[in-house]
């Protein structure tokens, strides 16, 4: 897929994410924000899944290790062909199927995840199990920066480099915000890409926002043997959204009637440009 | 006269043992541990099976995931270690990253109880049968000996879904080695019929509640005693009938009285037969160092200390 047609359906991932946390009136939409880009790269191009049958066996897996940006995963499904867009409306409802945090139970979800720390161990797990079962398809799971701050990450990394889980691909949002403020000044987990060579992971850092970078990411994540890969997204919270970009008070807030307006109308500039970048 | 020989066993023996004779079985079944397989006798199945062994060292909260993930792959893992570090520090794991999700997986945590002996308190977990119960759709099992144990882990291995199993490190009494014992998750046995009081006792403390029946009957008291494996699910019908019958119930657990089985079967005789009851296991302590067999003593869970109890609440 090229990339402005990446850069639509980010952008109308990002427009589902400011949707259904304004329909919950709560959730998480930074670091769902600053994750769209991957989200999108991953469900668009890199991974190997069918909407039709998201069970498919042989399909690659991701689990939502930061769990809390779920509008981010339930978006780039709903717009992938999961579940219906229109569904993202009913996000955090009494009796919805869209959980606050991901669930097992919702089509194209893998993983129940959102107590953090966890979701990387069950990644692991599956990563070994494939290689047990001698699996070709690969792991993928997606970390927040503050959620490094959980020991079991670096349980679950130490085991990860271990086993030489090959056919694992940990990412780390690194958008150096967290609830109580910039993740160096609350409990620094920087450096983070020596940390994880340390647990002997291949290491890639790369910007988020770019999709020839993700592009090489990825496939030199793919083509790394012998040892698991780590790729860190340097990345921008709440990017798309002029008031909530790098802005804490956007972690875990959702936006009023106006905001909501001033947000869509944002993506929509976007869309404009994406527009007038495409009949160039 | 001389004392019978009774053969002993500990269930961690029983549990290791029976891992590597169903293995051929469930050729799914893979086993983890966190550098306590000599101890919690997963090193059995290792030696038969190594690739089917998988030693996460000192982690449990990633071992508990990674079990949840090998099992979205088709495995059945069966994850060991202690008791207290299982059921104890890897709680939460268990609760969202295992019970939410409903995967089949299953824990055996040896060392249970007091009977861990001179390790003292920080290692006799009291608490993990109160834990895994407020677990959803949870199943947790406690069984009284070798024979039980095994079919234990069989029935967990052919149910679909958590189960958590506790296993002692002391060598116990054989007690249901009779060709017509049965097994099923969910049901428990009367294992000596009475009428004046019922004894509900689960895992090593059915040995105790037989001993102590055998002394109130010199007393002419009339003891029943009730086998209860499968703490949840539990078998309600049983305990129900039985004190119908006596109108007076004691519980015997090698566990603290707070939400462990006693409190099971006051959940249930609340609701449905409400009934004097009196709870024996640890009163709300911690252990120590000692001996197993001068700990169950101490805290009065031999057959001794079940029958003084059961004198004092008649």
């Amino acid at each position: 897929m090229n990339n402005l047609e990446l850069q639509k359906h980010a952008n109308e991932v990002r427009k589902g994410i400011v949707t259904a946390v304004h329909s919950a009136k709560a959730g998480h939409p930074g670091g769902a924000l600053s994750a769209a880009d991957v989200f999108t790269f991953l469900y668009f191009e890199e991974m190997n899944i069918d909407p039709g049958n998201p069970d498919k066996p042989d399909r690659d897996r991701f689990v939502l290790s930061k769990g809390h940006t779920a509008p981010g995963l339930y978006s780039v499904l709903a717009n992938r062909g999961f579940f219906p867009v229109e569904d993202l409306k009913t996000l955090r409802h009494l009796g919805s199927y869209l959980q606050g945090h991901p669930c097992i139970h919702i089509p194209g979800v893998d993983m129940s995840s959102g107590s953090l720390g966890q979701g990387i161990s069950a990644a692991v797990g599956m990563a070994l199990g494939a290689k047990m079962n001698q699996e070709s398809f690969r792991i993928y799971t997606l970390l927040g920066d503050g959620e490094l701050e959980e020991g079991q990450v670096w349980e679950a990394s130490m085991f990860a480099g271990h086993r030489k889980l090959d056919n694992l691909c940990v990412i780390v949002d690194n958008n150096n915000l967290q609830i109580d403020g910039p993740i160096d000044q609350v409990c620094s987990p920087y450096p983070i890409d020596r940390k994880f060579e340390a647990f002997n992971f291949h290491v890639i850092n790369v910007d988020a926002h770019d999709f020839d970078a993700l592009r090489a990411a990825f496939g030199e994540a793919r083509q790394t043997k012998g040892m698991p890969s780590c790729i860190i997204l340097h990345s921008l919270k709440g990017k798309g959204v002029s008031f909530m970009e790098n802005s804490i008070d956007w972690h875990g807030k959702a936006p009023n009637d106006e905001e909501y307006a001033v947000a869509m109308a944002d993506l929509e500039k976007i869309d404009a440009e994406l527009e007038k970048a495409g009949e160039a | 006269m001389a004392e019978t020989t009774v053969k002993k066993i500990a269930t961690r023996e029983s549990y290791g043992n029976a891992l590597k004779d169903l293995a051929e079985e469930f050729p799914e079944l893979v086993v983890l541990d966190a550098d306590l397989a000599a101890a919690t006798k997963t090193s059995i199945f290792r030696k038969a099976y190594p690739d089917r062994h998988i030693d996460c060292g000192i982690a449990e909260a990633n071992m508990m995931g990674v079990a949840a993930g090998l099992s979205l792959m088709g495995k059945i893992p069966f994850v060991s270690s202690f008791a207290m570090f299982a059921a104890g520090r890897a709680f939460e794991q268990v609760r969202n990253s295992i019970g939410y999700p409903h995967l089949n997986v299953k824990i055996g945590a040896t060392h249970a109880g007091i009977t861990v002996g001179e390790d003292g308190a920080t290692h006799q977990c009291n608490e993990d049968i109160a834990l895994m119960r407020t677990i959803p759709g949870m199943v947790v099992m406690c069984p009284a000996d070798d024979v039980e144990a095994k079919a234990a882990v069989r029935a967990a291995l052919e149910y679909k879904g958590p189960v958590y199993i506790r296993f002692g490190r002391a060598a116990v009494p054989v007690i249901n080695d009779r060709p017509d014992y049965q097994f099923e998750i969910g049901k428990g046995s009367v294992v000596r019929e009475g009428r004046d009081v019922t004894i509900v006792a689960t895992g090593i403390c059915v040995d105790s509640a037989l001993g102590a029946a055998e002394k109130l009957a010199a007393d002419g008291v009339s003891a029943e005693v009730i086998s209860i494996c499968t703490i949840k699910p539990l078998d309600e019908d049983i305990i129900v009938n039985s004190a119908k019958k006596t109108g007076r119930v004691v519980t015997v657990e090698e566990h603290s009285v707070i939400g462990g089985l006693g409190s099971a079967v006051c959940d249930c005789l609340s609701a449905k037969l409400p009934t004097r009851v009196k709870k024996l296991g640890m009163q709300d302590v911690f252990g120590e160092s000692g001996s197993a067999a001068e700990l169950v003593h101490k805290y009065g869970l031999d057959a001794e200390g079940v029958y003084q109890s059961v004198k004092e609440f008649l």
